[in-house]
């Protein structure tokens, strides 16, 4: 029992009802030795700060299809800031404009990762981000 | 350390959360922890959730603690899924079904893997539950699985035990395992609509009758629910009363307590002794001579064992 394990929360914000790709994310990260909390659709930023507080995990993985990245990041990252967890790693992937991408790592989204990324590549970031 | 136990002692979430992170990942920090947050643990009342995977549990979880919100009661959630086997790491699902209940501030929710713990008292989960009280949680809510022996111990440190299942055509016992039978208060079929219901509770309400109720015991009632609709979930809520009502006036809150408390003891005790008595033991010079004595037959174990605790003087 007395080992460290990676904890990482998958959350959908916003209200496209699409979490295919979340999922398959969550059960890549399981299948790498991660402990992943799944926490389903239409999260709002309260919802998700909330979560990751309690569940108290290394990582953020927000996957979002709608567009309202814009709308929803900067929200989750105040949060998170005003609860005193900005030290959790914030990672995004989904639908992602590139024009966007400058501005949301600007508010500490450390990776945007685009569609076709593999499930290892995200593994590497987070290994490499959490343990060194 | 500190810090930490004064933001227990605060209720801050930051710090409960970080101090069950402590109880599951480091052995010696979670000690002193323990230590610390010991004076401050009262006996909360602890409610064990079980069944079958796509039984409904967490909806129904969800349904019961808005209720007991309703009445200003503090609840903490230990939602515990098994991790895999191969790779080690979990999907912890729980949360799917809370919805807006996962932001009232009366709520504490945390997902937990098995980490491949054995059987009997699991130490994480049972240490948990003592810092959730101390944060001021009055319920605690526990939901397993209920597949396997490890999630029905979890359960069993429960004061009141739900189990849940759905109605199944045919071999409806089959999908409750024995040990499941005996450790549940409360017996709920969810998801009630499906074809079956009535049958699966006379065969289950013929199953609890054996156990044979006498005056003071507990003949465990069997309940429909449909927890997407609501139905059925305020006699749930009122079997649940009632069972509370039970254990306090039979004193059981405490006996339970007794129990457990006592399989913790014995459980540190064993470790301990193995750490400091076994282990050294089996590192030894005359522990390697006395396997050579029997694999030559000259002389038995039963003897060898007494002899190799008399060095030792135990």
């Amino acid at each position: 029992m007395a080992e460290q394990k990676i904890k990482v929360l998958i959350a959908k914000p916003g209200l496209d009802g699409h979490d295919r790709g979340a999922r398959v994310i969550a059960r890549g990260l399981r299948e790498a030795g991660m402990e992943v909390v799944y926490t389903g659709l239409r999260q709002t930023p309260e919802q998700i700060v909330r979560a990751a507080i309690q569940e108290d995990v290394d990582v953020i993985g927000l996957s979002i299809l709608s567009g309202a990245h814009s709308y929803l990041f900067p929200e989750i990252m105040e949060r998170l800031k005003k609860e005193g967890a900005d030290d959790i790693t914030v990672i995004a992937g989904g639908i992602i404009p590139e024009q966007d991408v400058g501005a949301l790592k600007e508010l500490g989204v450390k990776m945007i990762f685009n569609p076709g990324t593999s499930i290892q590549e995200v593994v590497d970031f987070i290994k490499k981000e959490i343990q060194g | 350390m500190e810090e930490i136990l004064k933001g227990i002692k605060a209720g801050e979430e930051r710090a409960v959360a970080r101090a069950i992170t402590l109880i599951e990942n480091n052995p010696s920090e979670r000690e002193r922890l323990l230590q610390g947050l010991y004076p401050l643990a009262r006996l909360p009342y602890l409610i064990g959730i079980t069944g079958p995977p796509g039984s409904g549990k967490s909806t129904l979880s969800e349904k019961l603690i808005r209720a007991w919100r309703a009445r200003g009661i503090r609840i903490g959630v230990i939602a515990v899924d098994p991790s895999s086997q191969s790779s080690g790491g979990a999907l912890l699902g729980d949360r799917i079904r809370m919805g807006d209940v996962a932001v009232d501030q009366g709520v504490f929710i945390r997902s937990m893997a098995t980490r491949g713990a054995l059987g009997g008292l699991n130490p994480v989960v049972f240490d948990t539950v003592l810092l959730l009280s101390a944060a001021g949680y009055d319920y605690i809510l526990i939901e397993t699985v209920g597949v396997g022996q490890n999630e029905i111990d979890i359960v069993n440190l429960a004061n009141t035990t739900l189990i849940v299942t759905i109605p199944a055509a045919g071999d409806e016992i089959q999908s409750l395992k024995a040990g499941l039978m005996e450790i549940g208060d409360i017996f709920v079929i969810n998801k009630a609509d499906l074809a079956g219901a009535d049958r699966m509770v006379l065969t289950l309400e013929q199953m609890t009758a054996l156990e044979g109720a006498t005056e003071e015991s507990w003949l465990p009632p069997v309940l429909k629910t449909i927890a997407t609709s609501g139905e059925g979930l305020p006699g749930l809520i009122e079997g649940i009363d009632r069972h509370y009502q039970y254990i306090n006036k039979y004193g059981l809150l405490e006996e339970k307590r007794k129990v457990i408390i006592k399989k913790q003891l014995i459980s540190l005790l064993e470790k301990r002794l193995k750490e400091r008595v076994l282990e050294p033991l089996i590192g030894s010079a005359e522990f390697k001579r006395a396997i050579s004595r029997m694999l030559n037959f000259e002389e038995d174990p039963y003897t060898l064992v007494e002899k190799l605790l008399q060095e030792k003087g135990v």
